[in-house]
Protein backbone atom coordinates (compact mmCIF):
# COMPACT_ATOMS: atom_id res chain seq x y z
CA UNK A 1 0.00 0.00 0.00
CA UNK A 2 3.56 2.25 0.39
CA UNK A 3 4.27 4.84 -2.56
CA UNK A 4 1.24 6.98 -1.82
CA UNK A 5 3.42 10.28 -1.35
CA UNK A 6 6.14 11.22 -3.96
CA UNK A 7 8.91 13.21 -2.78
CA UNK A 8 9.13 17.07 -4.22
CA UNK A 9 12.92 17.23 -2.36
CA UNK A 10 15.64 15.53 -3.90
CA UNK A 11 18.54 13.89 -2.47
CA UNK A 12 22.46 14.46 -4.48
CA UNK A 13 25.13 13.13 -2.79
CA UNK A 14 27.42 15.48 -3.93
CA UNK A 15 26.40 19.24 -3.77
CA UNK A 16 28.03 20.87 -6.79
CA UNK A 17 29.62 23.39 -5.89
CA UNK A 18 27.90 26.66 -7.69
CA UNK A 19 24.51 25.24 -5.93
CA UNK A 20 25.89 24.85 -2.54
CA UNK A 21 27.39 28.75 -3.21
CA UNK A 22 23.51 29.07 -4.20
CA UNK A 23 21.96 27.86 -1.36
CA UNK A 24 21.79 31.06 1.18
CA UNK A 25 20.54 33.21 -1.53
CA UNK A 26 17.75 31.03 -2.48
CA UNK A 27 16.76 30.08 1.00
CA UNK A 28 17.14 33.98 1.66
CA UNK A 29 14.40 34.81 -1.20
CA UNK A 30 11.29 33.20 0.79
CA UNK A 31 10.56 29.99 2.30
CA UNK A 32 8.33 29.37 -0.40
CA UNK A 33 10.60 27.94 -2.56
CA UNK A 34 9.48 24.54 -0.91
CA UNK A 35 5.48 25.09 -1.81
CA UNK A 36 6.35 22.89 -4.81
CA UNK A 37 3.64 23.45 -7.70
CA UNK A 38 4.51 27.04 -8.11
CA UNK A 39 8.36 25.91 -8.69
CA UNK A 40 9.94 23.97 -11.31
CA UNK A 41 10.78 20.55 -9.26
CA UNK A 42 14.46 21.26 -9.91
CA UNK A 43 14.37 24.96 -8.14
CA UNK A 44 13.10 23.12 -4.48
CA UNK A 45 15.46 20.48 -5.17
CA UNK A 46 18.48 22.50 -5.32
CA UNK A 47 17.26 25.03 -2.96
CA UNK A 48 16.69 22.13 0.25
CA UNK A 49 19.14 20.03 -0.42
CA UNK A 50 19.32 17.34 2.50
CA UNK A 51 21.39 18.39 5.40
CA UNK A 52 24.72 16.00 5.67
CA UNK A 53 25.03 12.77 8.15
CA UNK A 54 27.46 15.07 10.24
CA UNK A 55 24.49 17.69 10.80
CA UNK A 56 21.46 15.26 11.41
CA UNK A 57 23.23 12.92 13.65
CA UNK A 58 24.91 15.68 15.74
CA UNK A 59 22.78 18.26 16.54
CA UNK A 60 19.82 16.46 18.21
CA UNK A 61 17.16 16.63 21.14
CA UNK A 62 17.23 13.88 22.50
CA UNK A 63 16.69 14.46 26.45
CA UNK A 64 17.06 10.74 27.10
CA UNK A 65 20.65 11.57 26.86
CA UNK A 66 21.04 14.92 27.93
CA UNK A 67 19.55 18.21 27.14
CA UNK A 68 22.69 19.56 25.28
CA UNK A 69 22.56 19.09 21.47
CA UNK A 70 25.55 17.09 21.28
CA UNK A 71 24.75 14.66 24.08
CA UNK A 72 22.68 12.39 22.26
CA UNK A 73 25.50 11.74 20.55
CA UNK A 74 28.13 11.36 22.91
CA UNK A 75 25.63 8.84 25.05
CA UNK A 76 23.38 7.49 22.73
CA UNK A 77 25.81 4.77 21.79
CA UNK A 78 25.69 2.06 24.71
CA UNK A 79 21.84 1.97 23.72
CA UNK A 80 21.20 -1.45 22.76
CA UNK A 81 18.67 -1.55 19.94
CA UNK A 82 19.00 -5.81 18.98
CA UNK A 83 16.77 -7.78 20.13
CA UNK A 84 13.64 -5.10 19.94
CA UNK A 85 10.11 -5.41 19.82
CA UNK A 86 7.00 -3.20 19.62
CA UNK A 87 4.27 -3.75 21.84
CA UNK A 88 1.07 -3.04 20.15
CA UNK A 89 -1.81 -3.31 22.16
CA UNK A 90 -5.32 -1.32 22.40
CA UNK A 91 -8.44 -1.01 19.94
CA UNK A 92 -6.64 -3.36 17.76
CA UNK A 93 -7.98 -6.60 16.60
CA UNK A 94 -4.13 -8.45 16.80
CA UNK A 95 -2.18 -6.95 19.91
CA UNK A 96 0.99 -8.37 20.69
CA UNK A 97 4.57 -7.68 21.23
CA UNK A 98 5.89 -7.30 17.35
CA UNK A 99 9.77 -8.04 16.69
CA UNK A 100 11.59 -5.42 14.79
CA UNK A 101 12.61 -7.50 11.94
CA UNK A 102 9.33 -9.24 11.62
CA UNK A 103 7.99 -5.25 11.21
CA UNK A 104 10.49 -4.58 9.14
CA UNK A 105 9.83 -8.06 6.71
CA UNK A 106 6.37 -6.82 5.95
CA UNK A 107 6.93 -3.39 5.21
CA UNK A 108 7.41 -1.39 2.41
CA UNK A 109 10.75 0.65 2.92
CA UNK A 110 11.22 3.82 0.92
CA UNK A 111 12.86 7.22 1.06
CA UNK A 112 11.37 10.28 1.91
CA UNK A 113 13.01 13.78 2.22
CA UNK A 114 11.06 15.85 4.27
CA UNK A 115 11.87 19.21 6.25
CA UNK A 116 12.26 18.87 10.14
CA UNK A 117 11.24 21.64 11.71
CA UNK A 118 12.00 21.99 15.11
CA UNK A 119 10.19 23.79 17.97
CA UNK A 120 13.10 26.36 19.03
CA UNK A 121 12.89 27.26 15.71
CA UNK A 122 15.77 25.92 13.72
CA UNK A 123 15.52 23.21 10.54
CA UNK A 124 17.13 20.47 8.57
CA UNK A 125 16.28 18.23 5.56
CA UNK A 126 16.65 14.70 6.52
CA UNK A 127 16.37 12.11 3.88
CA UNK A 128 14.57 9.36 5.86
CA UNK A 129 13.96 5.55 4.87
CA UNK A 130 10.80 4.12 6.17
CA UNK A 131 7.28 2.79 5.98
CA UNK A 132 4.20 4.32 6.35
CA UNK A 133 2.40 4.01 9.73
CA UNK A 134 -0.83 3.69 8.31
CA UNK A 135 0.76 0.49 7.20
CA UNK A 136 1.53 -0.77 10.48
CA UNK A 137 -1.41 0.28 11.90
CA UNK A 138 -3.01 -1.67 8.97
CA UNK A 139 -1.36 -4.84 9.84
CA UNK A 140 -2.62 -4.65 13.75
CA UNK A 141 -6.66 -4.48 12.52
CA UNK A 142 -7.66 -1.21 13.64
CA UNK A 143 -11.26 -1.00 15.66
CA UNK A 144 -13.32 1.21 14.02
CA UNK A 145 -13.90 3.78 16.72
CA UNK A 146 -10.07 3.57 17.41
CA UNK A 147 -9.49 7.52 17.75
CA UNK A 148 -6.05 8.45 18.32
CA UNK A 149 -3.04 6.49 18.90
CA UNK A 150 -0.18 6.64 21.71
CA UNK A 151 3.42 6.05 21.81
CA UNK A 152 6.22 5.23 24.10
CA UNK A 153 9.67 5.41 24.27
CA UNK A 154 11.91 3.09 25.96
CA UNK A 155 12.33 3.44 29.80
CA UNK A 156 15.68 2.07 30.67
CA UNK A 157 17.55 4.53 32.65
CA UNK A 158 21.02 2.55 32.86
CA UNK A 159 21.53 2.99 29.35
CA UNK A 160 19.51 6.32 28.57
CA UNK A 161 21.13 8.68 31.65
CA UNK A 162 18.95 11.81 31.17
CA UNK A 163 16.21 9.70 32.20
CA UNK A 164 17.61 9.76 36.36
CA UNK A 165 16.85 13.45 36.27
CA UNK A 166 13.50 13.84 36.74
CA UNK A 167 13.54 17.04 34.14
CA UNK A 168 10.45 15.60 31.97
CA UNK A 169 7.85 12.43 33.22
CA UNK A 170 9.76 9.60 31.85
CA UNK A 171 9.06 7.42 29.94
CA UNK A 172 8.35 10.16 26.57
CA UNK A 173 4.85 9.87 25.45
CA UNK A 174 3.60 11.16 22.26
CA UNK A 175 -0.24 10.55 20.61
CA UNK A 176 -1.39 11.41 17.43
CA UNK A 177 -5.23 11.83 15.58
CA UNK A 178 -6.37 8.71 13.85
CA UNK A 179 -6.22 10.65 10.60
CA UNK A 180 -3.52 12.18 11.37
CA UNK A 181 -1.60 8.70 11.77
CA UNK A 182 -3.15 7.35 8.64
CA UNK A 183 -2.09 10.19 6.49
CA UNK A 184 0.38 8.83 4.18
CA UNK A 185 2.91 11.60 4.95
CA UNK A 186 2.98 10.01 8.57
CA UNK A 187 5.74 7.32 8.43
CA UNK A 188 8.13 5.18 11.06
CA UNK A 189 11.63 5.86 9.59
CA UNK A 190 13.65 2.95 10.23
CA UNK A 191 17.09 4.58 8.50
CA UNK A 192 18.69 7.44 7.53
CA UNK A 193 21.11 7.91 4.26
CA UNK A 194 19.96 4.14 3.50
CA UNK A 195 22.35 3.19 6.80
CA UNK A 196 20.29 2.09 9.84
CA UNK A 197 18.87 4.79 12.22
CA UNK A 198 21.49 5.97 14.43
CA UNK A 199 20.74 5.57 18.34
CA UNK A 200 20.52 10.03 18.79
CA UNK A 201 18.21 9.93 15.65
CA UNK A 202 15.77 7.08 17.57
CA UNK A 203 17.56 3.80 16.99
CA UNK A 204 15.39 1.54 16.03
CA UNK A 205 12.51 2.85 14.54
CA UNK A 206 10.82 6.72 15.53
CA UNK A 207 7.87 8.43 13.77
CA UNK A 208 8.45 11.41 11.54
CA UNK A 209 5.29 13.48 11.28
CA UNK A 210 7.23 16.35 8.96
CA UNK A 211 4.34 19.46 9.30
CA UNK A 212 4.69 19.32 13.15
CA UNK A 213 7.10 20.52 15.47
CA UNK A 214 9.76 17.75 15.71
CA UNK A 215 9.37 16.78 19.51
CA UNK A 216 6.17 15.08 18.24
CA UNK A 217 8.21 12.75 16.08
CA UNK A 218 8.68 10.54 19.23
CA UNK A 219 12.10 8.26 19.19
CA UNK A 220 13.28 4.75 20.03
CA UNK A 221 9.56 3.65 20.19
CA UNK A 222 8.48 0.62 22.09
CA UNK A 223 4.68 0.99 22.75
CA UNK A 224 2.00 2.16 20.13
CA UNK A 225 -1.22 1.85 21.70
CA UNK A 226 -4.71 2.52 19.75
CA UNK A 227 -7.63 4.79 22.26
CA UNK A 228 -10.57 6.54 21.99
CA UNK A 229 -9.40 9.36 23.75
CA UNK A 230 -6.69 11.93 23.47
CA UNK A 231 -3.86 10.44 24.86
CA UNK A 232 -1.29 12.80 27.65
CA UNK A 233 1.76 13.40 25.61
CA UNK A 234 5.12 14.53 27.21
CA UNK A 235 5.87 17.87 26.60
CA UNK A 236 2.40 19.35 27.08
CA UNK A 237 2.50 17.69 30.44
CA UNK A 238 5.20 19.44 30.95
CA UNK A 239 4.28 23.21 29.82
CA UNK A 240 0.75 22.97 28.85
CA UNK A 241 0.73 26.54 28.16
CA UNK A 242 3.86 26.19 25.51
CA UNK A 243 3.16 23.13 23.84
CA UNK A 244 -0.36 21.81 22.99
CA UNK A 245 -1.20 18.46 21.62
CA UNK A 246 -1.50 19.38 17.89
CA UNK A 247 2.33 21.10 17.49
CA UNK A 248 1.72 21.70 13.90
CA UNK A 249 3.99 24.19 12.41
CA UNK A 250 2.91 27.61 12.39
CA UNK A 251 4.73 31.32 11.75
CA UNK A 252 1.69 32.64 13.19
CA UNK A 253 1.29 31.12 16.55
CA UNK A 254 4.19 31.95 18.78
CA UNK A 255 5.84 29.72 21.57
CA UNK A 256 5.24 32.34 24.44
CA UNK A 257 9.13 32.60 24.72
CA UNK A 258 9.79 33.15 21.27
CA UNK A 259 8.82 33.72 18.14
CA UNK A 260 8.23 31.02 15.63
CA UNK A 261 7.94 33.02 12.32
CA UNK A 262 11.14 32.10 11.38
CA UNK A 263 13.95 29.40 11.77
CA UNK A 264 17.41 28.69 10.36
CA UNK A 265 18.01 26.18 8.65
CA UNK A 266 21.26 24.12 10.02
CA UNK A 267 24.27 23.55 8.05
CA UNK A 268 24.54 27.85 7.17
CA UNK A 269 27.64 28.12 9.29
CA UNK A 270 27.35 31.74 11.55
CA UNK A 271 26.28 34.06 9.49
CA UNK A 272 23.18 32.18 7.65
CA UNK A 273 20.11 34.18 7.05
CA UNK A 274 16.99 33.40 8.46
CA UNK A 275 13.74 32.53 6.39
CA UNK A 276 10.22 32.28 7.06
CA UNK A 277 8.60 29.31 8.71
CA UNK A 278 5.35 28.47 6.62
CA UNK A 279 2.28 26.74 7.47
CA UNK A 280 2.12 23.10 8.44
CA UNK A 281 6.41 23.42 7.51
CA UNK A 282 5.09 23.92 3.68
CA UNK A 283 3.40 20.83 3.88
CA UNK A 284 -0.03 22.28 2.43
CA UNK A 285 -1.75 18.79 1.78
CA UNK A 286 -2.24 18.35 5.28
CA UNK A 287 -4.43 21.87 6.06
CA UNK A 288 -8.16 19.77 5.23
CA UNK A 289 -7.14 17.50 8.82
CA UNK A 290 -7.89 20.59 10.51
CA UNK A 291 -10.44 22.41 8.48
CA UNK A 292 -12.57 24.71 10.67
CA UNK A 293 -10.33 24.24 13.86
CA UNK A 294 -9.16 27.21 15.64
CA UNK A 295 -5.47 26.43 15.39
CA UNK A 296 -4.52 29.45 17.89
CA UNK A 297 -6.33 27.35 20.65
CA UNK A 298 -5.07 23.89 19.36
CA UNK A 299 -1.63 24.88 19.20
CA UNK B 1 55.53 37.33 55.12
CA UNK B 2 52.54 34.93 55.43
CA UNK B 3 51.73 32.60 52.04
CA UNK B 4 49.14 34.20 51.79
CA UNK B 5 50.44 37.45 51.70
CA UNK B 6 53.15 36.50 49.49
CA UNK B 7 50.28 35.46 46.92
CA UNK B 8 48.51 38.54 47.19
CA UNK B 9 51.23 40.56 46.28
CA UNK B 10 51.73 38.52 43.33
CA UNK B 11 48.68 38.56 42.41
CA UNK B 12 48.69 42.85 42.73
CA UNK B 13 51.82 42.68 40.90
CA UNK B 14 49.79 41.16 37.78
CA UNK B 15 49.27 44.09 35.20
CA UNK B 16 45.39 45.12 34.74
CA UNK B 17 46.12 45.38 30.76
CA UNK B 18 47.13 42.09 30.70
CA UNK B 19 43.80 40.74 32.48
CA UNK B 20 42.01 42.53 29.92
CA UNK B 21 43.98 41.48 27.01
CA UNK B 22 43.62 38.38 28.10
CA UNK B 23 39.93 37.83 28.81
CA UNK B 24 39.49 39.63 25.97
CA UNK B 25 40.73 37.15 23.92
CA UNK B 26 38.39 35.04 24.86
CA UNK B 27 35.07 35.79 23.01
CA UNK B 28 37.38 36.13 19.81
CA UNK B 29 38.82 32.62 20.00
CA UNK B 30 35.37 31.55 20.66
CA UNK B 31 34.00 33.76 17.14
CA UNK B 32 37.10 32.13 15.67
CA UNK B 33 35.77 28.31 16.56
CA UNK B 34 32.55 29.41 15.48
CA UNK B 35 33.68 30.22 12.35
CA UNK B 36 35.56 26.70 11.78
CA UNK B 37 33.02 24.57 13.37
CA UNK B 38 34.24 24.28 16.65
CA UNK B 39 31.39 24.87 18.30
CA UNK B 40 29.17 22.54 16.30
CA UNK B 41 27.03 22.78 12.98
CA UNK B 42 24.73 25.62 14.49
CA UNK B 43 27.66 27.64 15.47
CA UNK B 44 25.12 31.00 16.00
CA UNK B 45 22.76 29.48 18.86
CA UNK B 46 25.98 27.91 20.27
CA UNK B 47 28.19 31.18 20.30
CA UNK B 48 25.32 32.82 22.06
CA UNK B 49 25.38 30.43 24.70
CA UNK B 50 29.15 29.79 25.06
CA UNK B 51 29.33 33.88 25.68
CA UNK B 52 26.36 33.67 27.86
CA UNK B 53 28.01 31.67 29.96
CA UNK B 54 31.07 33.32 30.34
CA UNK B 55 29.19 36.55 30.83
CA UNK B 56 27.43 34.62 33.89
CA UNK B 57 30.90 33.46 34.92
CA UNK B 58 32.41 36.65 35.17
CA UNK B 59 29.63 38.09 37.35
CA UNK B 60 30.34 35.46 39.36
CA UNK B 61 33.58 36.13 40.24
CA UNK B 62 33.19 39.68 40.38
CA UNK B 63 30.34 39.14 43.63
CA UNK B 64 32.65 36.62 45.02
CA UNK B 65 35.73 38.41 45.31
CA UNK B 66 35.15 40.06 48.74
CA UNK B 67 33.31 37.19 50.35
CA UNK B 68 36.47 35.24 49.07
CA UNK B 69 38.98 37.34 51.03
CA UNK B 70 36.75 37.89 54.16
CA UNK B 71 37.31 33.91 53.93
CA UNK B 72 40.41 32.77 52.25
CA UNK B 73 42.48 36.31 52.71
CA UNK B 74 42.82 35.67 48.70
CA UNK B 75 42.95 39.44 47.60
CA UNK B 76 41.69 39.80 43.75
CA UNK B 77 40.43 42.99 44.89
CA UNK B 78 43.18 45.00 42.70
CA UNK B 79 41.47 43.61 39.99
CA UNK B 80 38.20 43.69 40.36
CA UNK B 81 37.74 46.49 38.34
CA UNK B 82 39.12 44.79 35.53
CA UNK B 83 36.63 41.63 35.87
CA UNK B 84 33.42 43.89 36.34
CA UNK B 85 34.43 45.66 32.39
CA UNK B 86 35.30 42.34 31.52
CA UNK B 87 32.10 41.12 32.45
CA UNK B 88 30.18 43.82 31.36
CA UNK B 89 32.38 43.05 27.55
CA UNK B 90 31.03 39.58 27.58
CA UNK B 91 27.53 40.36 27.95
CA UNK B 92 28.14 42.73 25.29
CA UNK B 93 29.56 40.37 23.12
CA UNK B 94 26.79 38.08 23.72
CA UNK B 95 23.87 40.78 23.32
CA UNK B 96 25.78 41.70 19.97
CA UNK B 97 25.32 37.82 18.75
CA UNK B 98 21.74 37.38 19.38
CA UNK B 99 21.07 40.69 17.74
CA UNK B 100 23.42 40.75 14.75
CA UNK B 101 23.96 37.14 14.10
CA UNK B 102 20.61 35.50 15.85
CA UNK B 103 17.67 37.87 15.46
CA UNK B 104 19.14 39.36 12.51
CA UNK B 105 16.55 42.29 12.14
CA UNK B 106 15.54 45.50 14.38
CA UNK B 107 12.11 45.19 14.14
CA UNK B 108 12.47 41.39 15.94
CA UNK B 109 15.01 42.60 18.31
CA UNK B 110 12.25 44.80 19.53
CA UNK B 111 9.42 42.45 19.83
CA UNK B 112 11.54 39.53 21.39
CA UNK B 113 12.66 42.19 24.15
CA UNK B 114 9.06 43.89 24.63
CA UNK B 115 7.31 39.84 24.33
CA UNK B 116 9.69 37.45 25.56
CA UNK B 117 10.62 37.61 29.27
CA UNK B 118 13.37 36.29 29.42
CA UNK B 119 14.75 38.13 26.95
CA UNK B 120 13.34 41.43 29.02
CA UNK B 121 15.12 40.44 31.71
CA UNK B 122 18.61 39.81 30.19
CA UNK B 123 17.94 43.60 28.52
CA UNK B 124 17.15 44.80 31.49
CA UNK B 125 20.30 43.62 32.80
CA UNK B 126 22.10 44.94 30.01
CA UNK B 127 20.53 47.97 30.39
CA UNK B 128 21.78 48.11 34.68
CA UNK B 129 25.01 47.20 33.78
CA UNK B 130 25.49 50.73 31.66
CA UNK B 131 26.02 52.89 33.81
CA UNK B 132 28.29 51.00 36.01
CA UNK B 133 30.54 50.09 33.21
CA UNK B 134 30.62 53.58 31.84
CA UNK B 135 31.76 54.93 35.61
CA UNK B 136 34.53 52.35 36.17
CA UNK B 137 37.07 54.59 36.25
CA UNK B 138 38.70 56.89 38.86
CA UNK B 139 37.23 60.02 37.33
CA UNK B 140 33.63 58.60 37.49
CA UNK B 141 34.67 58.66 41.60
CA UNK B 142 36.04 61.63 41.89
CA UNK B 143 33.10 63.29 40.17
CA UNK B 144 29.99 61.53 41.89
CA UNK B 145 31.85 60.93 45.05
CA UNK B 146 32.45 57.94 47.37
CA UNK B 147 28.83 57.12 48.25
CA UNK B 148 27.31 57.78 44.93
CA UNK B 149 29.73 56.02 43.24
CA UNK B 150 29.45 53.08 45.63
CA UNK B 151 25.75 53.05 45.38
CA UNK B 152 25.92 53.06 41.86
CA UNK B 153 28.02 49.75 41.67
CA UNK B 154 25.38 48.14 44.16
CA UNK B 155 23.65 48.01 40.80
CA UNK B 156 26.13 44.95 40.27
CA UNK B 157 24.23 42.81 42.65
CA UNK B 158 20.98 43.23 41.06
CA UNK B 159 22.34 42.50 37.70
CA UNK B 160 24.31 39.57 38.98
CA UNK B 161 20.21 38.50 40.37
CA UNK B 162 18.84 39.08 36.87
CA UNK B 163 21.02 37.62 34.87
CA UNK B 164 21.01 34.02 36.92
CA UNK B 165 16.96 34.46 36.77
CA UNK B 166 17.32 34.80 32.59
CA UNK B 167 20.15 31.94 32.33
CA UNK B 168 17.04 29.73 34.25
CA UNK B 169 14.51 30.67 31.98
CA UNK B 170 15.87 30.16 29.16
CA UNK B 171 15.93 26.72 29.40
CA UNK B 172 12.96 24.25 28.63
CA UNK B 173 13.04 22.63 31.22
CA UNK B 174 14.43 23.16 35.16
CA UNK B 175 18.16 22.16 34.38
CA UNK B 176 20.24 21.66 37.36
CA UNK B 177 23.20 24.05 36.05
CA UNK B 178 21.44 27.42 35.77
CA UNK B 179 19.38 26.88 39.00
CA UNK B 180 23.29 26.28 40.81
CA UNK B 181 24.35 29.34 39.27
CA UNK B 182 20.95 31.08 40.87
CA UNK B 183 21.44 29.41 44.20
CA UNK B 184 25.21 30.97 44.37
CA UNK B 185 24.25 33.94 43.06
CA UNK B 186 21.77 34.10 45.77
CA UNK B 187 24.00 32.77 48.37
CA UNK B 188 26.78 35.95 47.40
CA UNK B 189 23.61 37.72 47.83
CA UNK B 190 22.82 37.37 51.32
CA UNK B 191 26.50 37.61 52.43
CA UNK B 192 25.72 41.54 51.30
CA UNK B 193 22.74 42.06 53.30
CA UNK B 194 24.83 43.23 56.20
CA UNK B 195 26.79 45.61 54.21
CA UNK B 196 23.57 46.73 52.25
CA UNK B 197 21.64 47.36 55.31
CA UNK B 198 24.77 49.69 56.91
CA UNK B 199 24.91 51.41 53.40
CA UNK B 200 21.16 52.37 53.65
CA UNK B 201 20.65 52.68 57.15
CA UNK B 202 21.33 56.87 56.82
C1 LIG C 1 23.74 39.99 32.60
C2 LIG C 1 23.42 39.70 31.40
C3 LIG C 1 23.30 38.33 30.82
C4 LIG C 1 23.77 37.13 31.26
C5 LIG C 1 24.60 36.83 32.51
C6 LIG C 1 23.35 36.12 30.31
C7 LIG C 1 23.65 34.79 30.42
C8 LIG C 1 23.15 33.81 29.60
C9 LIG C 1 23.38 32.41 29.76
C10 LIG C 1 24.23 31.79 30.86
C11 LIG C 1 22.72 31.77 28.77
C12 LIG C 1 22.56 30.27 28.56
C13 LIG C 1 23.81 29.60 28.16
C14 LIG C 1 23.64 28.11 28.10
O1 LIG C 1 22.51 27.60 28.12
O2 LIG C 1 24.66 27.44 28.03
C15 LIG C 1 22.08 32.76 27.97
C16 LIG C 1 21.32 32.50 26.83
C17 LIG C 1 20.77 33.47 26.05
N1 LIG C 1 20.77 34.83 26.29
FE1 LIG C 1 21.70 35.77 27.80
N2 LIG C 1 22.62 36.73 29.32
C18 LIG C 1 22.57 38.07 29.59
C19 LIG C 1 21.97 39.04 28.82
C20 LIG C 1 21.31 38.80 27.64
C21 LIG C 1 20.81 39.81 26.76
C22 LIG C 1 20.94 41.29 26.98
C23 LIG C 1 20.23 39.16 25.72
C24 LIG C 1 19.53 39.73 24.52
C25 LIG C 1 18.81 40.78 24.52
C26 LIG C 1 20.37 37.75 25.93
C27 LIG C 1 19.90 36.77 25.09
C28 LIG C 1 20.11 35.43 25.24
C29 LIG C 1 19.65 34.43 24.32
C30 LIG C 1 18.86 34.68 23.04
C31 LIG C 1 20.08 33.21 24.82
C32 LIG C 1 19.95 31.84 24.18
C33 LIG C 1 18.61 31.23 24.15
C34 LIG C 1 18.64 29.96 23.32
O3 LIG C 1 19.13 28.94 23.80
O4 LIG C 1 18.22 30.00 22.19
N3 LIG C 1 21.05 37.58 27.11
N4 LIG C 1 22.34 34.01 28.49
Amino acid sequence: MARRWTNDLSRRDVTPKPVFMNRRTLLASGGALAAGAAWPAQASAEALDPNTWDEITSYNNFYEFGTGKTDPKENAGQLTTTPWSVEIDGMVDKPGSYAFEDILSQMDIEERIYRLRCVEAWSMVIPWQGFELADLIAMAGPKPDATHVAFQTLMRPEEMPGQNYPILDWPYVEGLRMDEAMHPLTIMATGLYDKPLPNQNGAPMRLVVPWKYGFKSIKSIVRITLTDSQPPTTWNLSGPQEYGFYANVNPNVDHPRWSQATERRIGGGLFSSRVDTQLFNGYDEVAALYEGMDLETNY
Amino acid sequence: MSRTQRVNAAIRKVPSWLIYFACALLPLWYFYLALTGGLGVEPINGLELALGDLAMKALVLVLAITPFRKWTGLNLVPHRRAIGVIAFFYVLCHLLTWAVLDVQSPARMWADIVKRPYITIGMAAFVLLLPVAITSNNLSIRRLGPMRWRRLHMLTYVICALGAVHYVMVQKVWEIEPLVYLAIVLGLLATRIPSIRREFAG
